[in-house]
């Protein structure tokens, strides 16, 4: 689903990517850690298009197309979703108002009509019941006032509302409380299915004894130093990073 | 006359006004002079003498210019220099009323006043609370039918010496909307005023209005300066509206102006102890708009929420001046200014807050939020807060920027293109103040003429702003020849 090959990045001149290989397959849940400043949310921001940085080389191919060339809204369509470590409060735009542009904007990429109002509504109201979440999110504006673990939840309902093949999220779990975690991760399990993935990016081990993913990768100073199962969370939680550095 | 949908009727009967082209001061100076005794037959001697004190207030200080300091950045020369028509009498026009005054808003019932050039227009339906006393009229009729509000109020506000346009407005004036509330009385229905121009050439008109609400009375006033063609016109308008203790009013300026004209908005506000005013200015379209408002905070415990919201791309200038002055002790003020320019268009914003010596516990606060889409366009704006009190809360703040590129990346990121999630965020912007609108159904309308506006499809083809009154209803106009 996601081939990223020797990619390699910077940001005004300095490299922060120096390399990076990643296989990820439908169905699979694939955990990127390492201590802070190493590049995890470069790596997220650049899968999903932010432009301030420089690709000096490599590929990220997702379901046979180059990503690197397409602007972020195609990527989105293509089914690229990024869970944003802080989410931007946009006030004046409401959710539902957001929600339903993007949606109709990604089912015109594919060639599809604007879904009809009611059908729109109802499919909120189910996502809404899925992750449990109660609050009157639709007249809200965009994260606005929102606490760090509402933030954290509308971006859960987002990626719910748009059904991408793959999901980043990056560090998810900062700055939540158990309960938030809790309902973050439920409505992660949730949505995974056969056909589609998720990246998680994390400092702390925590999120994944709720999000168990099937593969977990160190990243350490722009690369990929160590990769393994579940069982490389617990041992960096063990050990910590200090024992990665030692290693690298 | 009591033909429907069309002004043509009016061909007949009306004598051609005289034009002649005035847009230089001595040409003004020589029309007033033939005029004054014509005016004076139906003026009051003390009416005519303020016309005369006025004409020689423009006299002594012309057209405002570009050396005045308030002046700077709005260039009145290119609009001036057309050939301008000054009708002393309607001009004939053929407008479709149906169309004018097609429904758009659903449940929103307004009393709807005709300006046409500058002339009111009687329309068939009164107030229906006429009977409490609500008075909605002509000014040529209130000149003569309330002498007595006229001789307290009319010219009492709008300075004719500081204020050349003003002054030019006090000179020449012979019509507008006059409205007057008793005491205790709250208008239920949206008065509504749509100003319209419409002339095959280029004219130069001058409405002047009079508010005028009593103790504990309210008014909701809808204010619409709409174009319904592209010719040249400039409007130099004047509207003094005085709340006295404890009244309220709610108060809209629209503005969707073709980019040949010019309208210079002059209002004045006058507020006694307990009155609470809001007054909102959304300006979609012009050549060239400036809204000066002046408001004298006069009674203890008044306040006024002076809000505004402009959307200028192409060679378009916007204008609002705002003057606050804090006169007594105990009153607030909260001004809030936002706009979008696009392409070349050009805006500024001079915000003056004045706090008198005896003004204690004074709370004012002014903001101006602006966002510039291109390279070209410009803003300038100048808060000023001037503070003879010692026991006073004020802030004033200005920012101009661009759109918020972590914002834009966010919705890009959901699948939204760059041009919507521009667009999203623009009418995001401009939401502050198009909520702050308490009537639903004008807030709804307003709300989708600004993402209109916002995607390009708001031109002034749409003519009146608010296409308010139920298109089933039929309607007359009917000016009263005898007024004017």
């Amino acid at each position: 689903m996601l081939s990223i090959k020797n990619l390699r990045v910077s940001i005004e001149g300095k490299e922060i990517l120096k390399g990076i290989n990643l296989e990820v397959r439908p169905g699979e849940v694939h955990a990127i850690m390492g201590p802070n400043g190493t590049g995890k949310s470069t790596l997220a921001s650049v899968i999903a298009g932010r432009d301030i940085f420089e690709v000096e080389e490599g590929e990220i191919i997702f379901n046979g197309k180059n990503l690197l060339e397409m602007p972020v809204e195609d990527r989105a369509s293509e089914g690229i979703f990024l869970s944003f470590q802080y989410p931007v409060e946009i006030p004046g735009v409401s959710i539902t108002n957001f929600m339903r542009t993007a949606v109709n904007e990604q089912r015109k990429y594919h060639g599809l009509d604007p879904m009809p109002a009611n059908e729109f509504l109802a499919k909120m109201e189910e996502k809404k019941r899925m992750l449990d979440i109660h609050a009157k999110l639709a007249n809200r504006s965009v994260n606005e006032g929102f606490s760090g673990g509402e933030k954290k939840k509308n971006e859960i309902f987002q990626l719910a509302m748009l059904e991408p093949t793959l999901a980043i999220l990056d560090e998810t779990d900062s700055g939540l409380d158990i309960d938030a975690l809790k309902v973050v991760a439920n409505g992660v399990n949730k949505l995974r299915r056969p056909d589609n993935a998720f990246l998680v990016i994390t400092h702390y081990q925590r999120l994944l004894e709720y999000i168990v993913p099937d593969i977990v990768h160190v990243l350490f100073d722009g690369r990929i130093v160590r990769s393994g199962g579940k069982e490389l969370a617990m041992e960096l939680e063990e050990k910590g990073y200090e024992w990665i550095r030692s290693e690298a | 006359m009591d033909q429907v949908g069309s002004l043509n009727a009016l061909n007949t009967g009306i004598m051609d006004g005289t034009t002649t082209n005035y847009n230089t001061r001595e040409a003004l100076l020589k029309l007033f002079d033939e005029r004054i005794a014509g005016y004076a037959l139906n003026d009051s001697p003390e009416l005519t003498a303020m016309r005369r004190e006025a004409i020689a207030g423009f006299a002594s200080a012309g057209f405002p210019h570009t050396k005045m300091e308030k002046w700077r950045n709005t260039d009145l020369t290119r609009v001036l220099n057309h050939d301008f028509k000054f009708p002393e009498a309607p001009v004939m026009a053929e407008v479709d009323l149906e169309e004018i005054f097609r429904c758009e808003v659903p449940g929103f019932d307004t009393h709807m006043i005709a300006q046409l050039n500058g002339w009111f227009i009687e329309r068939g339906a009164g107030l229906s609370q006429a009977a409490q006393g609500v008075v909605v009229c002509s000014m040529a009729e209130a000149f003569e039918k309330y002498p007595d509000i006229i001789a307290s109020h009319y010219g009492k506000y709008a300075p004719v010496k500081e204020n050349s346009l003003s002054a030019l407005n006090t000179a020449f004036a012979q019509d507008g909307v006059f409205v007057f509330v008793p005491d205790n009385v709250e208008v239920n229905e949206i008065v509504q005023i749509v100003n319209l121009v419409h002339s095959a050439d280029p004219v130069f008109v001058q409405p002047r209005n009079l508010v005028i609400l009593g103790k504990n009375s309210s008014l909701r006033l809808v204010h619409c300066d709409d174009s319904v063609d592209d010719q040249v016109g400039f409007i130099n308008a004047v509207s003094e509206i005085v709340l006295s203790e404890n009244a309220r009013l709610d108060h809209y300026k629209l503005q969707n102006k073709n980019d040949r004209s010019a309208l210079v908005n002059n209002v004045f506000f006058h507020l006694e102890a307990g009155a609470n005013l809001s007054t909102n200015a959304i300006s979609l379209n012009g050549g060239l708009i400036r809204n000066e408002v002046y408001v004298r905070l006069n009674g203890r415990g008044s306040h006024a929420d002076i809000l505004g919201v402009y959307l200028m791309d192409r060679d378009q200038h916007i204008d609002n001046q705002v003057f606050v002055d804090h006169a007594v002790p105990d009153c607030t003020s909260n001004e809030l200014f936002k706009g979008i320019l696009d392409d070349q268009a050009s805006g500024v914003f001079n915000g003056h807050i004045l706090v008198r010596k005896d003004a204690q516990r004074t709370n004012a606060y002014q903001n101006n939020k602006n966002i510039l889409i291109s390279d070209k366009a410009v803003i300038d704006t100048k808060p000023f807060l001037e503070i003879y009190a010692d026991d006073v809360k004020c802030s004033h703040g200005a920012t101009v920027g661009q759109l918020d590129s972590e914002a834009m990346f966010y919705l890009r990121s959901r699948g939204i293109s760059a041009d919507n999630a521009r667009m999203l965020l623009m009418y995001a912007f401009a939401a502050e103040i198009v909520n702050k609108i308490s009537i639903p159904q004008l807030k709804q309308r307003i709300d989708d003429l600004v993402k209109k506006r916002l995607r390009g499809e708001l031109s002034i083809c749409d003519q009146c702003v608010l296409h308010c009154n139920s298109r089933e209803q039929k309607v007359s106009f009917e000016i009263d020849m005898s007024k004017i």
